[in-house]
C-alpha cells in the first residue's frame, strides 16, 4: 500500500502509461524505418556513395552534388521548378473545385447517392499505373474519341482574351491551368472533396437557424459560417494535396530523382534533389501553416 | 395575397435554378471522371477492323472477348493476380492492426510526450518518401538488424520491407491511417471507457471488447484505402521488388511496351495494342471496381463520420 502511494499517481494516471504500449510499433518504426533513414539522406546528399557486394562506401564530398544538381545536370533545374510551379498552381486548383463540388453533393436532391458514387469514383481509380498508361494509349487520342487533349488549345485562345482584360497575371496563369487540366483536377479531387463535404456536415444546423432568423442572406450565411468553420479542412486538404504529388504517377521531378539514382548520376546527387525538393516543401508547408493558424476556426 | 403569392413563385423560381444548375454541374463532372471508363469499356471489346475504322467512336460493330484472352496470357494473370493480391492484403491487413493500435494508443491515453509523438507521425506523411528510400533501399539490401547480424542480408525482391514498414506503422501514407484511427478513438465518450473499468477490465480488455467494437467505419476506410493505394502503387514496388514482371502492375505496363515498340514476336498495328492495353487495364483495375461496388455506401456514409475534418 505505501509502495503505491510513492508513485504519486492517481489510478488513472497510472493506467495512462499503458499507451506506450500502443504506440511502442511506431517508436521503434519510426527510429529504425523513418529517422534513422532521414539523418543517413543528409548524409549522403554530402557523400559519394559507392555499392560493393556487402555493403556500401561513403566518401565526404561537401556540397558537390548539391552543385552537380543545381548546375551540373542539364535538365534538373527546368524539371524542378517546373513541378514547383505545377504544385503551386494545382493545389489552388484542387482547393477550390473540390471545396465547390462538395457545396454541390451537400445538401439533399434526386440522384445524390449515384453523384457521390462516382465523384468518389478517382479515390479508387485515378492512381497509379493506369494513369501514366492511358496518356499514350491511341484510344483516348483527340481524332479518335475527342479527348481533353483539345484542350490545350482552349487554354491559348482563353490566355490571349484573359490578356486582352488585362487581369494579374497570377490569376491569369491559375484560371489557364485549372482550364488545361480540367480532367487532371477532377480526378485529384476525390479525397478533398470528402474531407470537405465530412466538414459541410459537421456543421451543426443550429447556427444556419440563428442566421436565418437574423435575416442573413445565403451570400451572407456562406461568408459567416460556412467558410470559417471550413478552413480546417482547407488546412487538411491543402496538405493532403501536396502529399499526394508526392507519389502521383505524373509527378515529373519524382521520375526524375528515381533516374537519376538508378540511371548513372548517382544516389548521392539524387539524395540532393530530394533535399531540395523537401525544402521548398517544407517551405510550403510552413508558409500555409502559418497564414492560416491564426485564421482557422475551430467550433469549441 | 398579393405579396405571399410573388413570394412564394420567386421562391420556386431559385430552388428550379439552383436544381438545374446543380444537376447540370454534376452531370458535367460526372462526365469528365467517367471519361476514362467509357473509352476503355468499349474499346476492350473491339475487334481491331472497328478500331481502325473511323466511323465506329464509341459502340463496337462487333463485341468480342479476344482482346482479354490475349491480354490475360500476355501478362501471366492468373500468377501476377495472385502474387499482388496476396501482397497487397498483407500490407493492408498488418497496416490496418498497426495504425488501429498506435491510434488507440494516441487517442485514449494521455502520456507524457504523446503530442509530441502524434506530431511526429504527421512529420513522417509530409516528408517525400524519395528523400528516404535511397537509404531505405541499401538498409534492406544490406540487412543486418541495425547491427545485430554477422552477415548482412538482401531482403530486396521479398515481402518483407514492406511487412517490417507495414507492422510499425511506417508504411506508404500510414500517418493519415493513424490519424483517421486516433480521431475515431478520440471521439469515443469517457462514460464507456469508465465504465469498462469500474467493472474491472484491464486497459487491454477495454480496447477489445469496449472500444474495438464501436471503430468498425474507420477499420473499414483505413483498409480500403490501404488496399487501394497498395494494388496502385508503383513507387515502392519498384523500389523493393525492382519493378519485378511477377506483379500485376508492370505487368500491365510491360505489355503495353511490348505493344507498342513492336518487340519480341509482336509487331501489332497501334490500334490493336491499344485494345489489348485496355483490356489489360481494365482486368487491372477490375478488382477495385468491385471492391467499391460492394462496400460504396459503407465507404462514403462512414468517411463523413470519421472526423477528418482538419488536423
Amino acid at each position: 500500500m505505501s509502495k503505491r502511494r510513492s508513485f504519486g499517481m492517481t489510478l488513472r494516471q497510472k493506467r495512462n502509461y499503458v499507451g506506450y504500449v500502443f504506440v511502442l510499433p511506431f517508436i521503434v518504426g519510426f527510429l529504425l524505418f523513418f529517422l534513422l533513414p532521414f539523418i543517413q539522406s543528409i548524409v549522403f546528399s554530402i557523400s559519394e556513395l559507392v555499392i560493393g557486394r556487402d555493403g556500401y562506401e561513403l566518401n565526404y564530398v561537401g556540397l558537390r552534388n548539391y552543385y552537380q544538381a543545381l548546375f551540373v545536370s542539364p535538365q534538373f533545374r527546368e524539371v524542378f521548378f517546373g513541378q514547383v510551379r505545377q504544385m503551386m498552381l494545382n493545389v489552388p486548383a484542387i482547393l477550390m473545385f473540390s471545396f465547390f463540388a462538395a457545396i454541390l453533393l451537400n445538401g439533399e436532391f434526386k440522384g445524390r447517392w449515384l453523384a457521390r458514387v462516382i465523384f468518389f469514383l478517382p479515390v479508387i481509380m485515378s492512381a497509379g499505373i493506369v494513369l501514366q498508361l492511358e496518356k499514350y494509349d491511341f484510344m483516348y487520342d483527340v481524332g479518335r474519341a475527342g479527348g481533353f487533349s483539345g484542350t490545350g488549345i482552349a487554354g491559348t485562345n482563353l490566355k490571349l482574351f484573359l490578356n486582352e482584360l488585362k487581369l494579374p497575371v497570377v490569376f491569369i496563369e491559375l484560371l489557364v491551368t485549372a482550364v488545361e487540366n480540367v480532367s487532371d483536377i477532377i480526378r485529384k479531387s476525390g479525397m478533398p472533396i470528402l474531407v470537405f463535404l465530412a466538414g459541410l456536415q459537421s456543421i451543426p444546423s443550429y447556427l444556419y437557424e440563428a442566421c436565418d432568423i437574423e435575416g442573413a442572406t445565403a451570400w451572407e450565411r456562406f461568408w459567416i459560417i460556412t467558410f470559417p468553420l471550413m478552413t480546417p479542412s482547407m488546412v487538411a486538404n491543402i496538405i493532403y494535396s501536396i502529399v499526394d504529388s508526392f507519389t502521383a504517377g505524373d509527378n515529373e521531378l519524382v521520375r526524375f530523382i528515381h533516374t537519376t539514382a538508378f540511371g548513372g548520376m548517382g544516389y548521392g546527387v539524387s539524395v540532393a534533389m530530394s533535399w531540395l525538393y523537401f525544402m521548398v516543401i517544407a517551405v510550403i508547408l510552413a508558409l500555409v501553416v502559418a497564414v492560416t493558424s491564426k485564421r482557422t476556426y475551430y467550433l469549441s | 395575397m398579393r405579396l405571399t403569392y410573388t413570394l412564394a413563385t420567386k421562391h420556386k423560381v431559385k430552388t428550379v435554378t439552383v436544381s438545374v444548375f446543380r444537376h447540370a454541374m454534376i452531370i458535367a463532372i460526372s462526365f469528365v471522371i467517367l471519361y476514362p471508363l467509357m473509352v476503355k469499356i468499349p474499346s476492350a471489346f473491339m475487334t481491331e477492323a472497328d478500331a481502325i475504322d473511323r466511323l465506329v467512336r464509341w459502340i463496337p460493330t462487333k463485341l468480342t472477348l479476344d482482346n482479354f484472352k490475349v491480354a490475360f496470357q500476355l501478362m501471366n494473370y492468373p500468377k501476377t493476380f495472385t502474387n499482388s493480391l496476396v501482397l497487397a492484403l498483407t500490407v493492408s491487413i498488418l497496416q490496418t492492426i498497426s495504425c488501429m493500435l498506435i491510434g488507440y494508443g494516441l487517442g485514449r491515453f494521455e502520456f507524457p510526450g504523446g503530442n509530441l509523438i502524434m506530431g511526429l507521425v504527421l512529420f513522417t506523411l509530409v516528408v517525400p518518401p524519395q528523400l528516404i528510400n535511397i537509404p531505405m533501399y541499401l538498409n534492406f539490401r544490406f540487412f543486418d538488424i541495425f547491427g545485430l547480424l554477422p552477415k548482412t542480408i538482401n531482403l530486396l525482391g521479398t515481402h518483407w520491407p514492406f511487412i517490417l514498414t507495414a507492422i510499425t506503422g511506417t508504411g506508404l501514407r500510414n500517418g493519415f491511417f493513424i490519424y483517421i484511427m486516433r480521431q475515431c478513438f478520440k471521439g469515443m465518450p469517457q462514460e464507456l471507457e469508465d465504465a469498462a473499468y469500474v467493472d474491472g477490465a484491464g486497459p487491454f480488455t477495454t480496447f477489445w471488447r469496449v472500444m474495438l467494437p464501436g471503430a468498425g467505419n474507420s477499420l473499414l476506410i483505413v483498409f480500403l484505402f490501404s488496399f487501394v493505394w497498395q494494388w496502385n502503387d508503383i513507387f515502392l514496388s519498384t523500389l523493393y521488388l525492382g519493378g519485378s514482371l511477377e506483379y500485376l502492375p508492370f505487368a500491365l505496363q510491360d505489355i503495353s511496351q511490348i505493344l507498342y515498340e513492336g518487340r519480341r514476336e509482336f509487331l501489332v498495328t497501334f490500334q490493336y495494342a491499344s485494345l489489348l492495353n485496355n483490356a489489360g487495364m481494365l482486368m487491372f483495375i477490375a478488382p477495385l471496381l468491385i471492391i467499391y461496388a460492394v462496400l460504396q455506401r459503407y465507404f462514403i456514409e462512414s468517411i463523413e463520420r470519421t472526423g477528418i475534418t482538419g488536423f
